[in-house]
């Protein structure tokens, strides 16, 4: 698209065209308005998969404020008051009970964490089924990945901020796996934590990052991610290039513009979204206890170790990949490895744009091969979330270790797996289902 | 290939199939019985206040429950007390320790707290089995035992309304061997009353919270029409 060629407003001589006129004569108003919405052509036949994006940026706005209000009452401070609760904790009751709605805005900020999670994973999912991430969107990707890891620390700084146990167990098991790094191991996680152990000094930086820091990095990143992706259009079930067949306008024919059609679209997406989202926080605000874990209903104790600490479900992939590390390679601990094997399970997504060889995007015109190997991974990560909850066993651990096997495999064998499947013809132009 | 897949599905299942604790007695009370919820706030302000707090809640939630401003001042009260207050004991938290070996806990959302299983009502079942389960044991220092929290340090609050149980050291059922103030159906009815009070007490808004949630799913359900239609006319020339 050729951008900034769009013509500037033109007065139609009443005051609020003049006010217009002026405006955008020295802000790009109209150029931004036609560039990103009623003049961005995009792929007329997307699906379900395709709500995902607009979702995740609705959570975000959910998340932020939600997020403004919760701020207004919430209080950072692991002291205890005077009923020998931490303030922090007894600061989130507060919230739930006293303040006028608050329950409501709390639920929203937790229900909207776990959500923010799936919708992105599902996003994710997207890029994997239809290649989104391929030549010439792996910025776009890579922005992606970034938002995701982003995602991560917020989440995991923010279930630090209610100090219940799970809040701070979790929080001190995450942290200690630092100290597995050889030589500045120890030093670095003291310096996350502020002090020896997790404590006043952890829940305030925590705090900090939650709510400053890592919002503006994501907010940055969201927009690095949608200006890539309206750089290079976007991409749809059928893997085709859209802008390969232009009309004599120069605007291509499998192409309609964003706004109206992709906003009345997703409209209806949002509400459909909003309605599972409303049936949980409404009934089920705990989620089983998978949103709000049960433990973190008792206040934060120092002294008392639960008898089971597991991650929030988001992490617990990650988690069991990190536990099923048992072996200790070059003199180096077992822990060293589960925390690289951790990392490096998150980071290899960056990775995919290179890594997948297949002709075609698409796995609407892929073989066999590329379908197990999705479903496969898919069954595996779900094994892993679900012994990511469970205390460890020995049944667990074997389970995990093949899961965490298949899961690099996956990845580390695509640009083998990915060329040898079957393919089918890639049509010219894009098919309505 | 199949095979694989369905082993690898079951076996986490059977792996983790075992486990669990003691049986759990269903709670059966509700959270809309306003007589009920009443009566359990006398028992808990009687019984367990003395020690435990409640310290997120106010002594004016309770008007929510139904009863005027002067029962809750004249009957609910201490004389020293405001009813904004928070509901917290006059005992210090150092003798505590000393007496019970640590600070009693803190009960207003105890019943989310132990909702482990996860399940809805987890939390409302073991706190209704613990109430029920107190025995005599001479080796403990209170004297007392619990089939559902083994060794506990909490003496049965109750043992004046339920009478004194023991542990059938053959059956390893529990007996009741001195009679209480109530029968055992009325002590039963009183301990589920306590914990329809204890469950109100952890979400005190949580009627009014799905009281809300279908008026939401309403509006949102006749928003879906009018935005689905209008999808549809927007996009009836896309082919």
């Amino acid at each position: 698209m050729a951008a900034g060629n769009f013509e500037k407003y033109k007065s139609n001589g009443t005051l609020l065209g003049n006010l217009l006129e002026w405006f955008d004569a020295r802000f790009p108003a109209t150029s931004l308005w036609k560039e990103h919405l009623s003049e961005y052509y995009a792929p007329k036949n997307f699906n379900f998969w395709y709500f995902f994006g607009s979702l995740a940026l609705l959570v975000l706005v959910i998340q932020i404020v939600t997020g403004i209000f919760l701020v207004m009452h919430y209080k950072p401070d692991a002291a205890l008051n005077a009923a020998g609760v931490p303030v922090a904790f007894a600061s989130v009751e507060y919230i739930m009970r006293d303040v006028p709605g608050g329950w409501l805005i709390r639920y929203m900020h937790s229900t909207g964490a776990s959500a923010f999670f799936i919708v992105v994973y599902l996003h994710m999912f997207r890029g994997l089924l239809y290649g989104s991430y391929r030549k010439p969107r792996e910025l776009t990707w890579l922005f992606g990945v970034g938002i995701f890891l982003v995602l991560m620390g917020e989440a995991f700084f923010g279930y630090l901020l209610p100090w219940g146990q799970m809040s701070y167990w979790g929080a001190q098991v995450i942290v200690n796996l630092f100290s597995a790094i050889p030589l500045v191991g120890e030093d670095l996680s003291i310096l996350i934590r502020g002090d020896f152990v997790v404590g006043d000094a952890t829940l305030n930086r925590f705090f900090s990052f939650h709510v400053i820091a890592f919002p503006l990095i994501l907010i940055g990143l969201v927009a690095a991610h949608v200006l890539a992706l309206h750089e290079t259009g976007s991409n749809n079930p059928d893997g085709i290039e859209i802008k390969a067949n232009k009309d004599e306008n120069g605007i291509p024919r499998d192409g309609i513009p964003f706004h109206p059609y992709y906003t009345v679209k997703d409209i209806v997406g949002v509400v459909v979204f909003l309605m599972v989202f409303s049936a949980i926080m409404f009934f089920a605000p705990e989620g089983g206890g998978y949103f709000l874990e049960t433990p973190n209903f008792y206040p934060a104790d120092p002294l008392k170790t639960p008898p089971h600490i597991a991650p929030v479900w988001y992490f617990t992939p990650y988690y069991s990949i990190l536990r099923a590390m048992v072996w200790n390679f070059f003199g180096l601990d077992a822990k060293f490895w589960g925390v690289v094997a951790m990392g490096a399970s998150v980071v290899i997504f960056a990775f995919l744009p290179w890594l997948d060889r297949s002709p075609v995007k698409s796995i609407r015109y892929r073989g066999p091969i590329t379908k197990v190997m999705i479903t496969l991974f898919v069954i595996c990560f779900f094994i892993l979330g679900y012994l990511g909850t469970l205390s460890p066993s020995p049944m667990g651990e074997l389970i995990s270790q093949i899961c965490t096997v298949y899961y690099f495999a996956f990845f580390l064998g695509m640009p083998w797996w990915s060329r040898m499947d079957k393919f089918k013809p890639v049509p010219e132009r894009l098919t309505m289902k | 290939m199949k095979k694989i897949l369905i082993a690898l599905f079951c076996l986490p299942l059977l792996a983790f199939a075992a486990g669990g604790g003691v049986h759990l007695d269903k709670w059966q009370g509700s959270v809309a019985d306003k007589a009920a919820l009443q009566n359990g706030a006398k028992l808990f302000v009687n019984y367990c206040l003395n020690c435990h707090n409640a310290s997120f809640l106010r002594y004016k939630n309770l008007l929510d429950l139904g009863f005027t401003e002067q029962q809750v001042k004249e009957e609910l009260m201490t004389t020293s007390d405001k009813i904004g207050d928070l509901m917290q004991v006059a005992a210090r938290h150092d003798e505590q320790k000393l007496w019970f070996g640590a600070m009693p806990p803190d009960l207003t959302i105890v019943v989310r707290a132990r909702g482990e299983a996860g399940a809805a009502g987890a939390g409302a079942d073991w706190l209704y089995t613990y109430l029920r389960s107190f025995y005599r044991d001479a080796d403990r220092p209170t004297g007392w035992n619990n089939v559902a929290f083994d060794n506990v340090g909490m003496p049965n609050p109750l043992w004046q309304l339920q009478g004194q149980q023991i542990l059938n050291p053959e059956s390893h059922k529990l007996e009741l061997a001195v009679p209480g103030q109530l029968s055992q159906a009325d002590f039963d009815k009183a301990a589920s009353d306590l914990v329809s009070f204890m469950v109100w007490m952890g979400e005190p808004q949580q009627e009014y919270r799905r009281k809300l949630g279908w008026f939401v799913l309403a509006f949102l359900v006749l928003l879906f029409g009018v935005t689905y239609a209008l999808k549809k006319e927007y996009w009836k020339d896309i082919h």
